[in-house]
């Protein structure tokens, strides 16, 4: 919040005001307030492995992150470039291979890697759309500069939150938003609703049936699965509410069966469908994908996407970009460095104390090591398994990112955020003004993850 | 509906009666406990308590003798019996939330509070004289969430399968306190009017929080043959088994104008209704109170399977 010369940002400057007026144990009193309103509405996610009991609520801190409208046109700009590019990547992988045969990137990345679903070859979804709904991970570090890093486009999650955190501060804050024009985030499931509606097979005639496909309630995102189908006025299912007959997808009602034409889906491709992916799932729905494959059902975001947001993959999306756009990217890469290359690999061996390395397929926070917190066993621990497989890590340069005033036991503190912005992607582009931004809450630490002890804010785009 | 989504609504509401009346049963017990022991043991006091709410043969497999802390402990807090408070609170609530969509907010906070506010209490902490202060909680928070889905669930299908979940496990309920105790009810014991018989009847009533409205109703002394009345074929009586099926019958209705589908469900339901619409005590106690009792559980028992069946529970 406070500009390279040391003086509050602009738009921060009613939010200071604010801070400094509220009376002793005022904001203690406003976040247990919060935490009473998320645990009454259940907004809890589980912990994989614990009863339940052990619903967690994610801790919400009361102070907005603010954008101002001039940095989110620029942002909203890059993300809209981004993932037309990745859809075109997608729709190419999958088909013709033109940007392996243009030697843009490697055939073995693509094709030997385990993100990619050769059953997805030649499959022409709708209109083309491969990853309808996206959630671009994003760190600013300076004025109008932010680094991209991750896509997310398989089965992003949090959008929920980007909701209920304006929710909980409408009610705690109202004095705030008459301080400050904040573009409404309230229509992302209209937007969802159409976005699903407008990606129906082909050959669905009227008001297509959308549903959303939950693994179950123990699933830790399970409030988002019910939250969204809620908001659309859509039926929830689990896996066994559905079934395929003679090449289409049903649902078990009360009555008659009825024909289910778009499944917005909350579970991983690999359980998707035993008779094509893995055959030990309970979770999805035997059939679905010979269904998918005859054209009588949508499935979102379709199965093979996460080809495009693999960690290897990353570092050629500024490629990727450029092949399918023939513009040079508006939104930045992290720098990454490859392992594989022995002269990049010594210079990270060398300057691990400042580097980030992560596991080319860990998620989640897990499997990663941030240099100028880590400890020399962990240093030496990450050096050994890189230069056993220098492949399987990926190495980048640790960011100055910016910090937002949060609160904590002592009062108001600098802690560093990132940003995921929601993109939906049918008949149009839509984008979200606003976005789940998640804070690290430990002093220093850079590890958003909500499984890390990471926790979240209102995002705030500025009206002009 | 998706036939799960009915399925959770009917169990939703049924783990919330059962809950109610676990709460009531054990009130129950705990008045007895505190009055000298007339007939029997302590043990065969407690015995009907347990039957009555189906679940002696369970607690006897774990327990060897009976009092009062293990019994508290078993009908409310214990999470391997399926129908102890505690479980029939968190089945209501995972029911809740694998159908977030079709219940009402008012529903789900009514249920989420109450499964908190019960998961945070220790058993050990709940002294023998705090007993009747829970239950009168559970008994008021089940209350408020039946009172939340009656004033905010929309009037259509979703609402039936929860009403028939209510009614449904109410009348096995009440069939099931009459017949744990259904000797002291036979009419020989008309006349004699016993302290044992009317401590019976009493507690026959109070299980049925109906101890204040027989009075209401029969302006009279406790007696056999009214109170089979009162909780069999009085349908003003919101306990009874004829009111339980008034709504039963009704509800069936309700879905089959709404689905414009009739199946078996709809002619055990009505058939079991006309019984009780039309039924006579005489020849209820003719052809013996225990067998009628019996015969009921067994066609309530047949009705929710054939509900499940005719909606696609699975």
């Amino acid at each position: 919040m406070v500009a390279a010369n040391g003086d509050i940002r602009t738009s921060y400057r009613e939010i200071a005001d604010w801070l400094v007026s509220q009376p002793k144990g005022g904001l203690k009193q406003k976040a247990r307030d919060a935490e009473a309103i998320f645990r009454r509405l259940g907004i809890t996610f589980a912990v994989y492995g614990s009863n339940e009991a052990n619903e967690r609520l994610i801790p919400f801190d009361i102070v907005p992150r603010i954008i101002s409208a001039a940095e989110w046109r620029k942002l909203e700009r890059g993300i809209e470039q981004r993932v037309r590019a990745m859809n075109a990547f997608l729709h190419d992988i999958y088909h013709r291979q033109e940007i392996i045969r243009a030697g843009r990137v490697p055939e073995a990345l693509i094709l030997q890697n385990s993100a990619f679903c050769p059953q997805m070859i030649d499959q022409d979804p709708a209109l083309g759309v491969y990853s309808h709904i996206i959630g671009v991970d994003l760190v600013r570090v300076a004025e109008n500069e932010f680094y991209v890093l991750e896509d997310n486009l398989r089965t992003p999650s949090g959008v929920s939150y980007m909701i209920e955190d304006r929710e909980a501060m409408m009610r705690l804050v109202p004095e705030l938003f008459a301080r400050y024009r904040v573009a409404p985030v309230e229509h992302y499931p209209e937007n969802l609703r159409r976005t699903l509606q407008s990606v129906a097979p082909p050959n669905c005639a009227g008001d297509p049936t959308i549903v959303v496909l939950t693994p179950g309630i123990y699933n830790s995102a399970f409030f988002e699965h019910s939250f969204l189908a809620d908001e659309m006025g859509v039926e929830l299912c689990q896996g066994d509410d559905l079934y395929v007959d003679d090449g289409c997808v049903y649902m078990r009602t009360t009555q008659k069966p009825k024909r289910v034409d778009v499944i917005y889906r909350r579970i991983d491709d690999d359980f998707l469908d035993p008779l094509t992916f893995r055959p030990d799932s309970t979770l999805g729905v035997p059939g679905l994908f010979a269904a998918y494959r005859a054209g009588n059902v949508t499935i979102v975001n379709a199965p093979g996407t996460g080809i495009a947001d693999d960690k290897a993959v990353y570092t050629y999306v500024p490629q990727i970009i450029e092949f399918y756009t023939g513009e040079k990217p508006i939104l930045n890469n992290v720098p990454t460095y490859n392992c594989a290359n022995d002269e990049e690999r010594n210079y990270v061996l060398d300057h691990l104390e400042e580097l980030v390395v992560k596991e080319v397929h860990g998620s989640g926070g897990y499997g990663m090591m941030v240099g100028p917190t880590s400890t020399r066993k962990m240093r030496a621990e990450f050096a050994k398994r890189i230069k056993a497989r220098p492949n399987n890590y990926i190495v980048q340069p640790t960011l100055a990112l910016s910090t937002c005033p949060t609160f904590i036991e002592k009062g108001i503190a600098p802690r560093h955020v990132d940003l995921r912005p929601f993109v939906l992607v049918g008949d149009r582009i839509r984008i979200t003004p606003g976005g789940l931004t998640r804070v690290a809450l430990k002093k220093g630490s850079l590890v958003v993850n909500s499984s890390q002890g990471g926790g979240t804010k209102d995002t705030w785009i500025l009206e002009d | 509906m998706l036939g799960r989504t009915a399925s959770s609504l009917y169990w939703l509401c049924r783990h919330m009666e059962r809950a109610e009346n676990l709460a009531r049963l054990l009130d129950v017990g705990y008045r007895m406990s505190l009055e000298p022991v007339l007939d029997g043991s302590e043990r065969e006091q407690w015995d009907s308590t347990l039957q009555a709410a189906a679940m002696a043969s369970a607690f006897f497999e774990r327990h060897d003798s009976v009092a009062l802390p293990q019994i508290r402990d078993f009908m409310l807090f214990d999470e391997t019996n399926s129908s102890s408070v505690r479980s029939c609170l968190t089945q209501a609530r995972s029911n809740a939330r694998s159908v977030r969509t079709a219940i009402t907010t008012e529903m789900w906070e009514s249920i989420n509070t109450t499964w908190l506010e019960f998961s945070r209490i220790r058993p050990s902490s709940i002294s023998v004289n705090d007993l009747p202060t829970l239950l009168d909680w559970i008994k008021r928070n089940t209350a408020q969430f039946r009172g939340a889905m009656l004033n905010t669930i929309l009037r259509n299908d979703g609402y039936s399968f929860c009403q028939l979940g209510t009614f449904n496990e109410r009348a096995d309920n009440t069939a099931r306190i009459l017949d744990v105790k259904y000797y002291v009810l036979l009419p020989r014991n008309e006349f004699v009017g016993s302290e044992f018989d009317n401590r019976q009847w009493s507690m026959i009533l109070r299980a049925a929080s109906a101890h204040r409205s027989y009075r209401h109703v029969y302006r009279d002394r406790y007696k056999a043959w009214n109170i089979a009345d009162f909780l069999i074929l009085r349908s003003e009586m919101p306990r009874s088994l004829a009111h339980c099926y008034r709504w039963i019958d009704t509800t069936l209705r309700d879905l089959e104008n709404f689905y414009g589908a009739r199946y078996q469900c709809h002619d055990i339901g009505q058939a079991i209704h006309d019984e009780l619409k039309n039924g006579d005590m005489e020849v209820v106690f003719q052809k013996g109170l225990h067998e009628f009792l019996g015969g009921f559980i067994s066609s309530n028992n047949a009705l929710g399977a054939s509900i499940a069946e005719n909606y696609n529970f699975f």
